[in-house]
């Protein structure tokens, strides 16, 4: 009987989120997705692969404390520990900032495995906040990646895109080359759903969403105010004050780790018009 | 009488956003003080070198954290080196 190596050692978890199209939630989902892995007791990095466009750092809000980057450490010029910035609100996570000054080009495949390979020892779940696109850089950040969470807008470009990224997965990443291995577990994540121009037909349903992808679905996150405010305040959405998104990729974070939850369309409470004009004047 | 209550108040949220904006922007643009992230890799191979001539240290003896600031910005260096002092 042969041993399985993968038994004596627990090694994490590399989740790429990933999308095709550009701003469609990626960032506030590994932020708010990491946050909440985190404040569950999973030790969690999330590490930014949008290199020369550093976003990670402010919605997480530890843009001031950024010393060495991604890039420094596949290049030697410092140690991974060195480079990791540790939350302040919560012990388990850690954020793992990419460069602002270099290009896409710096990422190496040896590199970014290595890298891989040392924070899964260290962290039971490593999530890779993909750039935009189908190039270079989002192929870097979903290469490795054991599972995929696709973030989608209800909206033909996005769902269009999260098509090809699906497709990139399933041909070109590390699993998909490896004879005998488990394909890239993928689910989409359907984000800015708005129900209330869902309900008045101008936005695709959920169900035609999944109709079109034919992959396993993540969660669906509202459409919500709380999401800006909480990049205003570089604090994970589900960090903050309780609001439908928080709660949203609270139950996502559930099911990507297990846990049968049932899929609910949330939205931000609709104000009435005397309390759009009142809500300020206390 | 409730004129008050129509003028749309200027959420706190983006004041702490502009804020955080202009501190980490100003940082940037500038390198004050010689900080820019660029320089520390080089910063951190001179500051090994010269402990170095003193004590015996590794490449992961170092820790350099660093926080901006609005008036003023810290960079706060951790050595470790055995309990024994290794002198040469
Ligand atoms: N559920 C949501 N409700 C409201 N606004 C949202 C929601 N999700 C994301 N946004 C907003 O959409 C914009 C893009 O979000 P984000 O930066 O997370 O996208 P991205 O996919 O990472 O973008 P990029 O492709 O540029 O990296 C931001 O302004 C963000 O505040
Ligand atoms: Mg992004």
């Amino acid at each position: 009987m042969s041993k399985d190596l993968t038994l004596e050692e627990p090694m994490g978890r590399v989740i790429v989120v990933t999308s095709g199209k550009g701003g469609v939630g990626k960032t506030t989902t590994s932020a708010a997705v990491g946050a909440e892995l985190a404040r569950r007791g999973h030790k969690t990095v999330v590490i930014d692969f949008d290199v020369g466009l550093r976003n990670l750092d402010m919605i997480m809000g530890c843009e001031r404390r950024v010393v060495f980057d991604f890039i420094n450490v596949i290049q030697g010029d410092a140690k991974l520990k060195q480079a990791l910035i540790r939350d302040r609100r919560l012990e388990n996570l850690a954020v793992l900032p990419t460069s602002q000054t270099r290009d896409k080009d710096a990422l190496t495949k040896a590199g970014v495995e290595k890298v891989l390979d040392e924070l899964r020892k260290e962290f039971d779940y490593i999530i890779c906040d993909s750039p935009a696109g189908i190039e270079r850089g989002a192929q870097m950040a979903m290469h490795f990646a054991d599972e995929a969470i696709v973030v989608t807008n209800p909206e033909v470009s996005s769902v269009r895109d999260s098509d090809r990224v699906l497709g990139l997965l399933n041909s070109i990443t590390d699993r998909a080359g490896k004879t005998g291995a488990e394909p890239v577990k993928a689910q989409v994540l359907i984000t800015r759903h708005d129900k209330a121009r869902v309900d008045s037909g101008e936005m695709m349903t959920v169900e035609d969403v999944l109709e079109v992808l034919a992959v396993p679905l993540l969660g669906i996150i509202p459409e919500s105010k709380a999401v800006l405010r909480a990049s205003n305040l570089g604090v994970p959405v589900v960090l903050d004050d309780p609001s439908a998104a928080a709660a949203a990729y609270e139950d996502a974070v559930g099911r990507l780790i297990g846990e049968q939850i049932e899929m609910r369309i949330a939205a931000d409470p609709r104000r009435g018009l005397l309390q759009r004009l009142f809500r300020r004047a206390v | 009488m409730f004129g008050f209550s129509l003028r749309p108040r200027k959420a706190a949220s983006a004041n702490t956003a502009k804020e955080r904006l202009q501190i980490l922007l100003a940082h940037e643009r500038s390198g004050s003080g010689g900080a820019r992230p660029d320089c520390l890799p080089q910063l951190q191979r001179e500051i090994l070198e010269v402990i170095r001539r003193h004590m015996q240290i590794g490449d992961e003896a170092i820790d350099i954290r660093m926080e901006r600031g609005d008036e003023l910005s810290s960079l706060e260096i951790n050595i470790e080196f055995p309990g024994k002092l290794g002198v040469n």
